[in-house]
């Protein structure tokens, strides 16, 4: 079917899920307020909330399995979005299972915290379905002014206060780039929507026009920020360090899955035709990815240290955007459940691992993991050697990072450099992530050192549906992939002589 | 009522309007409490925006009700919250039943006002007052200014301004969660 969303009617059908979800966060933001603050009404309100994701996941499958397009207009309708909806789904339902059992940990009893992460997941499956530079703007600002006050939950906290600031400030400069960038592409196309400004962009051939390629270079400023690409990574490190752990994981996966998609879908719908972006793009790859794994290799803290991994990945992850095939859509959704399953899994175990009231998660607190909670440790490792790419036992992480590789080597200009880079920068990650395993099942317990605390039931179920899924996606890549495939959104081919354009590194 | 030009009909609300206009100015800038100091100037926005409207620029007023009265003051009052800087007892000026029974006597008073005013512009032909002609030549036909900016606003850009009130939403809450007072068990 398709919708015609000059229509009302259809484009709220066109919007089912995320209506679902930000009336469902609307009614949980009253319910919140509803009851003085204390575990038990933040732990009702947070199973209220799991509730509207789930029904909200339940109609984006629904919508997926259905099918359909939609005309031109603000938003998209197609296999791309519905995969990125489901990954954001999926990361925000494990984000409120763990932050459920977290906050009391914490100290901290607001129940509005899980209307927030309702929210945010809100404004990314906006972002996943935008066609249009103000409600991609939108989009970015719904998620990420939830984000700001999620950061800064733990009023008691001095280092979550830094983190929230510092997050905070940063992302108004950063916002201040996207939006600039907007308007000088408005400018130069006269043009919000994606497939009217490349449309205009052929028409009045401006694909060298400095307005429209300063733009461009604004708003990737902008998405850089938002990804946490080097240079523009430095708050990362310091804000998931202060944010509680399940934050932290969210905004490792759920932030990063939709500023990534809507990224991809603003390069390859409006700006097929200007060849510029990739060379600068695959620079800031190939800088992410090396300053990423040598900053992780010093680091002492985990929290810290899966910040820059979560930079690393975003250096891959441009790896695929660079390469911009009618695969790269594919590539990026597959890839991303592999990462957003370890994220959720790796931060989840941090939380249980840290001891209560503690803000670091350094890594002596792992050693000897095995011979008390042995599940914890098996567990970690699933989810680091995901991270890795690690054959079997990383499951997912290995038919990622392969299929990302051959949609790099396979590019029309053949990304050869990028691959090699991609190769020898996985081989370093080994430096930082295997040293955490061999910590926890090779080196003894510290002497005194205590258990960590029994692991909630939701943690429990988060542990094992992501390492589960991990595992069994593992052992069947190729269905999943099928899935993936269908679900890519087909990108205008560049043309030959555009894609020379972005030459040099590209050889 | 007939849609002539009443130059009494009108001074008299000049008047009105612009009485009320300075004297909450002057109470803006003598209150103490700095949230009912903010108060009233959006009392003053208020006025201003009738101001507009009588000119016929009724895009004018409405968007002075929008961004000033509206977004920028929201603002304000989260500053000025946030900070607690005002003690919830100061909040109130007006104190006692017959002061409030005077607030919500003028408040009927401006409601029934406003609605017969609506109904006599709504009905029927209108006739450009002479004087206001003058001033705004452009505005056109029943809805002035309005009917181009409204068109787009709710037909092309409706998702972006009905996602416009989410992200104000995610804002308050979140405005609220950072800014409320915490139980005396985790009182700092």
């Amino acid at each position: 079917m398709t919708y015609d969303l000059s229509q009302p009617a259809a484009l709220m059908a066109a919007l089912l899920p995320d209506l679902l979800l930000m009336g469902g966060a609307m009614a949980l933001a009253l319910l919140a307020a509803w009851r003085p603050a204390s575990d038990a009404h933040q732990r009702l309100v947070g199973q209220g909330t799991l509730v509207v994701l789930a029904t909200s996941l339940v109609s984006v499958i629904l919508a997926a399995l259905r099918g359909g397009e939609a005309t031109a207009g603000v938003i998209a309708v197609d296999g791309f979005r519905w995969a990125v909806d489901a990954v954001i789904l999926l990361a925000a339902m494990g984000t409120v299972a763990l932050n459920i059992e977290q906050q009391p940990r914490d100290g901290i009893r607001h129940a509005e915290s899980h209307v927030l992460v309702g929210l945010a997941a809100s404004g990314m499956m906006v972002l996943a379905a935008a066609r249009d530079l103000m409600v991609i703007f939108l989009g970015i600002e719904i998620m990420s002014v939830a984000i700001y006050a999620l950061v800064g939950l733990n009023r008691r906290s001095a280092r979550s206060a830094e983190a929230s600031l510092k997050y905070f400030l940063l992302g108004a400069f950063a916002t201040g780039f996207l939006l600039y960038g907007i308007a000088l592409i408005y400018g130069a196309t006269g043009q919000t929507q994606l497939g009217s400004i490349s449309a205009a962009i052929a028409r009045h051939a401006l694909a060298l026009d400095p307005m429209l390629m300063v733009g461009i270079g604004l708003l990737i400023i902008g998405f850089g920020f938002k990804v946490a690409a080097v240079p523009f990574h430095m708050w990362a490190p310091d804000v998931y360090d202060g944010a509680t752990t399940p934050i932290a994981g969210f905004m490792a996966a759920g932030v990063k899955a939709a500023a990534f998609a809507t990224l991809l879908r603003i390069l390859y719908e409006a700006f097929y035709l200007v060849g510029l972006w990739i060379e600068p793009l695959a620079w800031v790859a190939v800088v992410t990815m090396i300053v990423g794994n040598l900053v992780a290799l010093s680091q002492r803290d985990i929290k810290r240290m899966l910040a820059y991994s979560g930079i690393v990945h975003t250096g891959y992850l441009l790896v695929a955007a660079v390469a911009a095939t009618d695969l790269a859509s594919t590539v990026f959704t597959f890839y991303m459940l592999g990462y957003t399953l370890a994220t959720l899994g790796a931060f989840a175990i941090v939380g249980v691992v840290q001891r209560d009231g503690e803000g670091g998660a350094p890594l002596a607190a792992y050693a000897g993991l095995w011979s008390t909670r042995p599940w914890l440790a098996v567990g970690m490792s699933v989810f680091l050697l995901a991270f890795l790419g690690f054959p079997v036992f990383g499951g997912l992480g290995f038919f990622g990072k392969w299929y990302l590789l051959s949609a790099a080597i396979d590019a029309p200009g053949r990304l050869v450099v990028l691959s090699i880079i991609v190769v020898l920068t996985s081989v370093i990650s080994a430096g930082y992530y295997l040293p955490v395993i061999r910590a926890m099942f090779m080196e003894p317990r510290a002497e005194g050192a205590t258990s960590p605390a029994p692991t909630g039931a939701l943690t429990r179920v988060v542990l094992i549906v992501s390492a589960g899924l991990i595992l069994v996606c593992g052992l069947l890549p190729s269905s999943l992939a099928t899935i993936a495939l269908r679900n890519g959104f087909a990108p205008h081919a560049i043309p030959d002589e555009v894609r020379a354009t972005g030459a040099g590194l590209l050889r | 009522m007939d849609n002539t030009f009443h130059p009494l009909f009108y001074g008299f609300h000049f008047y009105l309007f612009g009485l009320i206009a300075i004297a909450s100015a002057i109470l803006f800038v003598t209150r103490k409490s700095p949230v009912a100091a903010a108060l009233w100037l959006i009392n003053v926005m208020f006025c201003l925006a009738v101001l507009y409207v009588m000119l016929d620029a009724q895009f004018i007023g409405a968007i002075q009700v929008l961004v000033y009265a509206g977004a920028i003051m929201v603002v304000f009052l989260f500053v000025v919250m946030l900070l607690n800087l005002g003690q919830p007892d100061d909040l109130a000026d007006i104190r006692g039943t017959g002061p409030r029974l005077a607030a919500g006597a003028v408040g009927l008073a401006i409601l029934a006002e406003v609605m017969v005013l609506a109904r006599s512009r709504i009905q029927g032909e209108y006739a450009p007052a002479a004087a206001v002609e003058l001033l705004v030549p452009a505005a056109d036909a029943v809805g002035g200014v309005i009917a181009p900016v409204a068109g787009p606003l709710f037909r092309e850009h409706l998702l972006a301004f009905e996602l416009t009130s989410i992200l104000l939403l995610a804002a308050i809450v979140g405005a609220v969660v950072i800014g409320k007072k915490q139980g005396p068990a985790d009182a700092r």
